[in-house]
Order: C-alpha cells, then sequence, then structure tokens
C-alpha cells in the first residue's frame, strides 16, 4: 500500500467519525432540545402536545393540592412568572427543596387544555439560588428586578397574577388547595 | 495567628511560583545548569509552602475559628469533625487551594521522580506547570482567598450544605482534581517539547505514565462522583449530563485518547503532533471544565459562586493559558518532524480509529454543553439539551469503538490481517453471539442491547488476549502460569482496563431496563415491584447529632423469604431549615434494590407516607467497572518499563536502552 492511500484512509476515517458524529448531533437537535418556557408564553402560545419543555417559575403560594390515584401519589400546583400561572400535574415524591413560593423548573409537555404533565420536577439545591431562565422570565415579567433584592415572597406572587387579580376584582379571593 | 500564617504562605508560594515559572526557562534556553537546577528545588519549597497554606486552613476549620470568613461561611461548631475538614474543600476557596496544592504536589512529583529526564527538558516541564500554579495562587490571591477575616467573629457558622455532608463528598472531590491537575504534567511536557522542537519516542515514554496516572484519577474521580449522585441525591439516577458532569467527561475521553496515542508515539514514533495536541488539548479541557463551572458561568448545581470579578480573572487566566499553548502549537508545530504512515489494518491503525472515535464523542458531548450557553448568550432563547440528546448522538459512536476494542489488543504492530486475529478471537465471538440473543429476549431497545453485546465482547476478548498470550490449555497448566509471571504488567493491565468498560457498559446496559414505582401507602401496606414483595412495617423518628430524621423500615421478600430490610429516612436539618433524603440501598451486585422516603400526608390518626422503589439491576457493575479501569491503569503503571527504564535518547528511532 502506498504512503499516499494510507493517507487517503485515514482521511476517510477521520471524515467518516467527524460526519457520523455531525450528523448524530443535527438529527438529535431537531428532536431532542427542549424549549424553556414561562408560563405566560405556554398560555400564550402552547407548544405541541408532544414536545417536552422546561416550564419555570415561581410556586404560588398555597396551590399545592395532592391527590392519591390508586397507590400512586399525584401532586399539583400552580407555577406563576406574574403574567400567567399553569397547573402542573406531578406523578412522583417532589424534590426535599421544593417549597411554595420558591422557584421550581418543571420538565414536561403541555396538553392543549393548558394542563402540564411533568415527567421531573427541579428544584435546586441552593435554597437561595434562583434558576438563571426562571429570573430571566420573572425579570421579563416586569414583576421582579434583581436589582432590588430578593424575590418577593409566595404570597405576594399569588396576588400578582393576572387571573388572581381579575379574581379579586370579581370577588373574595379564593383560597387553593386545604 | 495561623490563618495569617497560611495566608504568607500562600503568597510566598505564589512567589515562588513566579520564580519557578521564569528562571529554568531562562536556564533551559542559555543552558545554564545552575539555573536548571534550581528549578526542582523551587518546585519542592512550593510544595511545601501549599502544605504549610493548607495545615493553616485545615487548623482554622478544626478549631471553629469564624473570623475567617470562609470557615465562619461554610461551618459550624455543631458539624462532626471529619466533615469540618472536608468542608475545606467544599466551598469556592477552599476548592481553589486544594486544586493549587494538587498542582503543586504534581510539580514536586516530576522533580522528585524525573531525575532521569534530561535536565533542558525537566527545567522547561517545570516551569511550565510553575507558570499555571503562579497564576492559579494569583488568582486564589487576589479574587478569593480562604484566609480573609471578617470582623466581628460570629460566635457560630453558618453551617454546611447538608448534602454535601456526606463521606463520599470526603474523598470526591481530591481524586478528581488529583485527575484534572494530573493532565497538566504531560500539558508541561507537551509546551516543552514545542519550546524544544522535538518530539521522539522517548518522550512518548516519559508522558505515558504522567497521563495514565492522571486517567486513573480522573475515572475513579468519575465513577466516584457518579456513585455519589446515585445514593445521596435519592433520584434513583446516576449521570444527569449535567454541565459539571460533562466537564469532567470531556476530559476523560481526550485523556483515554492520549493515553492510547502515546503508545503510537512511543512503539512507533508516529501521531507525534496530535499526541502533543491532544495533551494540550486535555487539560485545557479540564481546566475549563473546572473553572467554567465552579465561576458559575454554565449553569450548574455546582456553581460555587456568581462573581463577575472572578468569572473575568478565570477567562483571562484561561484564555492565557489555552491560547498561548494553542499559538506555541500553531507557531511550533510544523517544526516538529512529521511521523510515518502506517498501515489501517494494524495496531496503530486501530489505535488511530480509538482516537477517532473518542474525539468524535468528545465533540458531541462539548456541543451538548455548550451549545445551551451559546444559543442564550448569542440569540437570547433559553433552552437546554439533555439525557434523550446524549443518548441518542453519544451511544451509536461509542457502540463501533467497543466493537474494535476487542480487536485492538491482539492486532500486530505494523502490517495486520483481520482473519487470523478473528479466528483466535472465535470463543469471545461465539459467547457474543450468545449474548446477544438472549439479551434481546429481554431488552427491547436497540441501543442499550447493543451496548450488552458488546460489553461481553470486550470483556471475552480481553480474556481471550491473555489466555493466548499465556497459551492457556495449549500448554501444561503449569507453564501457562509462569508464562502468566512473566507477561509484562502493561498487557495485563490494559486487559484488566477494557474488561472494567466492558463492566461499566454492561452495568449502564442493564440500568436502562431498571423499574420503579412511586406508590402512597399506609404502614403494613405491600406492594410488588420486580417480582419482590416490599411492605413498609414501621416509621419513626430518631434524633441525629445536627438534625432529626425519620426513619421507616421496608421488608423486601422474594417468595415469602425475607430478602432485606431497608431503613430509608429523611433528614431536617434545623440550622439551615433543610432536608435531605437518606436513601436505603441493598446490593448482591447482580441488583440493587433501592428505596426513597418521601412526604407523609393524610392526618395524624391515618398517616400515609410516599415511598420511591427502584430496582436497579447491574447498578454496582457500572462503579465497580471504573475501578477495574483504574486497577488496570495502576496494574500498567507498576510495569517494569514504566518505572526502571530509563529511556535514553537514543539517535535511531525505537532503539531506546534499558539502562
Amino acid at each position: 500500500m502506498t504512503r499516499k492511500s494510507r493517507r487517503l484512509w485515514l482521511a476517510c476515517a477521520c471524515l467518516i467519525g467527524l460526519g457520523s458524529a455531525t450528523a448524530l448531533t443535527l438529527s438529535a437537535f431537531s428532536s431532542n432540545i427542549v424549549f424553556f418556557m414561562a408560563p405566560s408564553q405556554i398560555r400564550a402560545k402552547p407548544p405541541a402536545p408532544d414536545r417536552t419543555v422546561r416550564l419555570g417559575g415561581m410556586v404560588v403560594a398555597g396551590s399545592v393540592r395532592r391527590q392519591t390515584v390508586g397507590d400512586t401519589p399525584v401532586a399539583l400546583f400552580d407555577v406563576t412568572d406574574g403574567q400567567a400561572a399553569v397547573t402542573v400535574r406531578y406523578e412522583g415524591i417532589l424534590p426535599d427543596l421544593f417549597r411554595e413560593g420558591q422557584s421550581v423548573v418543571a420538565i414536561g409537555t403541555a396538553s392543549p387544555d393548558g394542563a402540564f404533565r411533568a415527567s421531573e420536577v427541579l428544584a435546586k439545591h441552593d435554597e437561595t439560588y434562583m434558576p438563571k431562565e426562571v429570573a430571566e422570565a420573572l425579570r421579563r415579567s416586569g414583576k421582579w428586578d434583581p436589582r432590588y433584592g430578593k424575590a418577593p415572597d409566595a404570597a405576594s406572587w399569588d396576588t400578582m397574577t393576572v387571573r388572581n387579580a381579575r379574581k379579586d376584582a370579581a370577588g373574595p379571593q379564593q383560597q387553593h388547595g386545604s | 495567628m495561623s490563618p495569617e500564617l497560611g495566608n504568607f504562605a500562600l503568597a510566598l508560594a505564589c512567589c515562588l511560583a513566579g520564580a519557578q515559572a521564569v528562571l529554568p526557562l531562562i536556564g533551559a534556553q542559555r543552558r545554564d545548569p545552575r539555573l536548571m537546577a534550581m528549578a526542582p528545588a523551587l518546585a519542592v519549597g512550593q510544595l511545601l509552602a501549599l502544605l504549610a497554606s493548607f495545615a493553616c486552613l485545615v487548623n482554622a476549620a478544626i478549631s471553629d475559628d469564624f473570623s475567617v470568613q470562609n470557615v465562619a461561611a461554610n461551618s459550624a461548631v455543631a458539624k462532626p469533625l471529619l466533615y469540618k475538614i472536608t468542608g475545606v474543600w467544599g466551598n469556592h476557596e477552599g476548592s481553589i487551594l486544594l486544586w493549587a496544592l494538587i498542582l503543586g504536589i504534581c510539580g514536586g512529583a516530576v522533580a522528585l521522580f524525573g531525575r532521569n529526564l534530561p535536565s533542558a527538558l525537566r527545567a522547561r516541564v517545570i516551569a511550565v506547570l510553575g507558570g499555571v500554579s503562579a497564576g492559579f495562587l494569583l488568582f486564589c490571591l487576589t479574587t478569593s482567598n480562604p484566609f480573609d477575616r471578617v470582623w466581628p467573629a460570629p460566635l457560630d457558622g453558618q453551617g454546611m450544605n447538608p448534602l454535601l455532608q456526606d463521606p463520599g463528598l470526603a474523598f470526591h472531590p481530591p481524586i478528581l482534581y488529583t485527575g484534572y491537575v494530573g493532565f497538566a504534567v504531560p500539558f508541561a511536557f507537551a509546551i516543552a517539547a514545542l519550546i524544544e522542537g522535538r518530539v521522539d519516542a522517548a518522550w512518548g515514554r516519559w508522558v505515558r505514565p504522567w497521563a495514565v496516572a492522571a486517567w486513573c484519577f480522573l475515572t475513579c474521580g468519575i465513577a466516584l462522583g457518579s456513585w455519589w449522585s446515585y445514593y445521596v441525591l435519592g433520584w434513583g439516577g446516576y449521570w444527569f449530563w449535567d454541565p459539571v458532569e460533562n466537564a469532567s467527561l470531556i476530559p476523560w475521553l481526550t485523556g483515554t485518547a492520549l493515553v492510547h496515542s502515546a503508545i503510537v508515539v512511543e512503539k512507533r514514533e508516529a501521531l507525534k503532533i496530535w499526541t502533543v495536541l491532544l495533551a494540550i488539548g486535555t487539560f485545557s479541557f479540564s481546566l475549563s471544565g473546572t473553572f467554567l463551572v465552579r465561576s458559575g458561568i454554565l449553569n450548574s448545581v455546582h456553581a460555587f459562586a456568581n462573581d463577575p470579578a472572578r468569572g473575568v480573572f478565570i477567562l483571562g487566566l484561561l484564555a492565557l493559558v489555552i491560547g498561548g499553548s494553542l499559538l506555541l502549537f500553531a507557531i511550533r508545530a510544523p517544526a516538529l518532524t512529521a511521523g510515518g504512515m502506517f498501515a489501517p489494518v494494524s495496531r496503530e491503525g486501530l489505535l488511530v480509529l480509538n482516537n477517532i472515535l473518542l474525539c468524535s464523542i468528545c465533540a458531541v458531548v462539548l456541543t451538548g454543553t455548550m451549545y445551551p450557553p451559546f444559543m442564550s448568550l448569542l440569540f437570547g432563547r433559553t433552552i437546554s439539551v439533555g439525557k434523550p440528546f446524549f443518548d441518542a448522538t453519544a451511544a451509536p459512536l461509542a457502540i463501533p469503538l467497543l466493537a474494535f476494542m476487542g480487536f485492538g489488543p491482539m492486532m500486530p504492530w505494523k502490517r495486520a490481517q483481520f482473519w487470523p486475529v478473528l479466528r483466535r478471537l472465535w470463543w469471545a465471538g461465539i459467547l457474543t453471539a450468545a449474548t446477544f440473543v438472549l439479551a434481546a429476549w429481554r431488552i427491547r431497545d436497540i441501543l442499550p442491547l447493543l451496548a450488552a453485546t458488546f460489553a461481553v465482547w470486550v470483556i471475552a476478548s480481553s480474556a481471550a488476549d491473555i489466555a493466548e498470550r499465556i497459551r492457556l490449555f495449549r500448554l501444561p497448566l503449569g507453564q501457562s502460569l509462569q508464562r502468566a509471571r512473566l507477561l509484562p504488567r502493561a498487557a495485563l493491565g490494559a486487559a484488566l482496563a477494557h474488561a472494567g468498560v466492558g463492566v461499566s457498559v454492561l452495568g449502564l446496559a442493564a440500568m436502562s431496563q431498571a423499574s420503579h414505582k412511586i406508590v402512597e401507602v399506609r404502614v403494613g401496606q405491600t406492594e410488588m415491584l420486580a417480582g419482590d414483595a416490599w411492605t413498609l412495617t414501621d416509621v419513626h423518628a430518631a434524633p441525629g447529632p445536627n438534625y432529626t430524621s425519620l426513619v421507616a423500615t421496608i421488608e423486601v421478600r422474594h417468595d415469602g423469604r425475607l430478602v432485606t430490610v431497608l431503613h430509608p429516612s429523611k433528614r431536617t436539618f434545623a440550622s439551615q431549615n433543610q432536608t435531605t433524603t437518606e436513601v436505603a440501598i441493598h446490593t448482591n451486585l447482580l441488583s440493587d434494590l433501592y428505596g426513597v422516603l418521601g412526604d407523609r400526608h393524610g392526618t395524624n390518626a391515618d398517616p400515609t407516607y410516599v415511598l420511591r422503589l427502584h430496582y436497579n439491576p447491574l447498578a454496582p457493575w457500572m462503579w465497580l467497572g471504573g475501578l477495574i479501569m483504574a486497577m488496570g491503569g495502576a496494574l500498567s503503571l507498576s510495569d517494569r518499563r514504566m518505572r526502571v527504564g530509563a529511556p535514553r535518547r537514543a539517535r535511531l528511532a525505537g532503539l531506546v536502552a534499558a539502562r
């Protein structure tokens, strides 16, 4: 085998390796990228029912309800970005750091009726830490500016949502959950 | 007083490192033996200063000196002694100091064990290590000094994150850091070779033990980290594809490629420029991995701090180290003599294939890790890339890697043919085919099925390689054992490390078949999972040193026979107002029974408890495989050639005298 053909072999192997890596990456990107959405975005433009998205925001105070379907525990809670709230349904154990009034990220799919089925709920290890994407969404919604200190607590988030503001106008505030 | 001493020792180490970076380099350039001889002395001096400094910080943590801000922020009187010590590196400042200390140890090790290197090469290697060290010590002193005082001193510290109070975490960071930092030595060798303009077989032989040692530590560190997240975080998984985990995987992939390509440099004097590039790349990935993650530039649970001053300093330092070395590479690499070409079907041909595949995997992992931050930086879109992406990209590339791995060690150098090698592997092939048929019956997904099949192939062919070398069953057993004793340890080590990869992959493939169940039960209720009956028999409260816990008792029975009693619990730490989940795991090495206690619901009179129960087949094999890989590396490090063979630079390629 000549030196030239050996070099050709090597070049071919490199091209095949990198080519398949690129092809795999591109095909995986088209189907496996998960977009982050704030509750108001999900309300405004619901994603396709089979599309996995990350929903992030604050857990509305007093919104956590629990049910048991068969033997499986189901948690329902509302996540808000100050503009709108989305009800999340999650089968499983909520993480230790999950708190009402604190930031949370739920990964799952949105059904057309507006409910969100989470396959995973993340609360960060550090309780003072807010996921960057949640902070960004809250800041954009104009309800919180990180320059003026920590995020306001649960109760005020609750009343800040548009939905609740409307409710307030309509009648006495309704309590969530038990 | 002692924190001031520590601070002084740190500053002294920084000055010594600065001198270490400059003087030996000048000496090597001017061929001045006195300046070159300063290198080892300075390296050892820097190491001693760093040891003193680290001892002072540990002392401050043990003696509860809350006037030191770092201790006040991360420790508390009630914390157990072990965690007071390990807490030293459980935060940003302390971990940087540990990082610098390990780099100092590497420098000291080159100074002590590198006596047989040519003095100019040794001086340059130590100088490069000193330069890196000086940069990070400066970073430590100016932006994240662990000895900063706070006034007035608080009566008690704020305590440590309870998640980090775990024995696994005591050893995970030091081992992982040793792996990361260990690649600084091959990096320094690469830079020194570029300055000298010379890479030859002897260089390959000198650099390989350091690369193998660092690789062993990195392998152990990754396995330990994965194990920690499995039994501490309690989510039932073992790898999250979190940026920080990827940051350790990327240098591991390039480091593995480096360990293999250095063999080709040593034996065939080929792939020289590529190996130098890999050495630079591996250390660059370790550096950027550790520091981009720790500085919070990549969004991660492991980020300690979000401080712009630190970020800018780190970015500048990274740009200097990585950009500088790549620039040097661009200028000097063309001056290196190109190596010979070789046939595609040969040992070196397969080693090249290994490098191509490993680097392809590395490229997709890197893309998946860096794409989200770039998208958010450039287009303001927040996206994330998770397990499905990495499964779909990395696994298809890993499977051909496993397939070729079986042939590699049996393939002769220079020119070979597939057929004779395949004929010697016949029984491994039959075993693999049998596995495929058996596994296809149980595993429905194609990727885990192929992974399991080729994992068996790798293990079987490693065994076949050794059996072939000692002519097992073809000579009398005594003679075979005699041959086994005389076998070079490097060959044994390689076979062991390859088998370790097979064991790990088998564990990963089996874990794709894990089953779990989340249930809400009353005390006394029984649930079925994977053929076992799990009964919650009791839940009671129990006090701990700095927490209170709720402990559950779960009895697991198989066909009425008691298999094990699990005690998962939930701990509430009053000082941080935080709860942690303590997982209960029962393992018989073939499968793990994994129980997690969740929330308590219902009324006080009739409480119900949420339980998560997992059945994880072959889970321990994932980490066991990592351990076997590292043992294989250690075994090949103990090879006589690596220890004794002080290779002298020979005029003739390949002619390397043993003494």
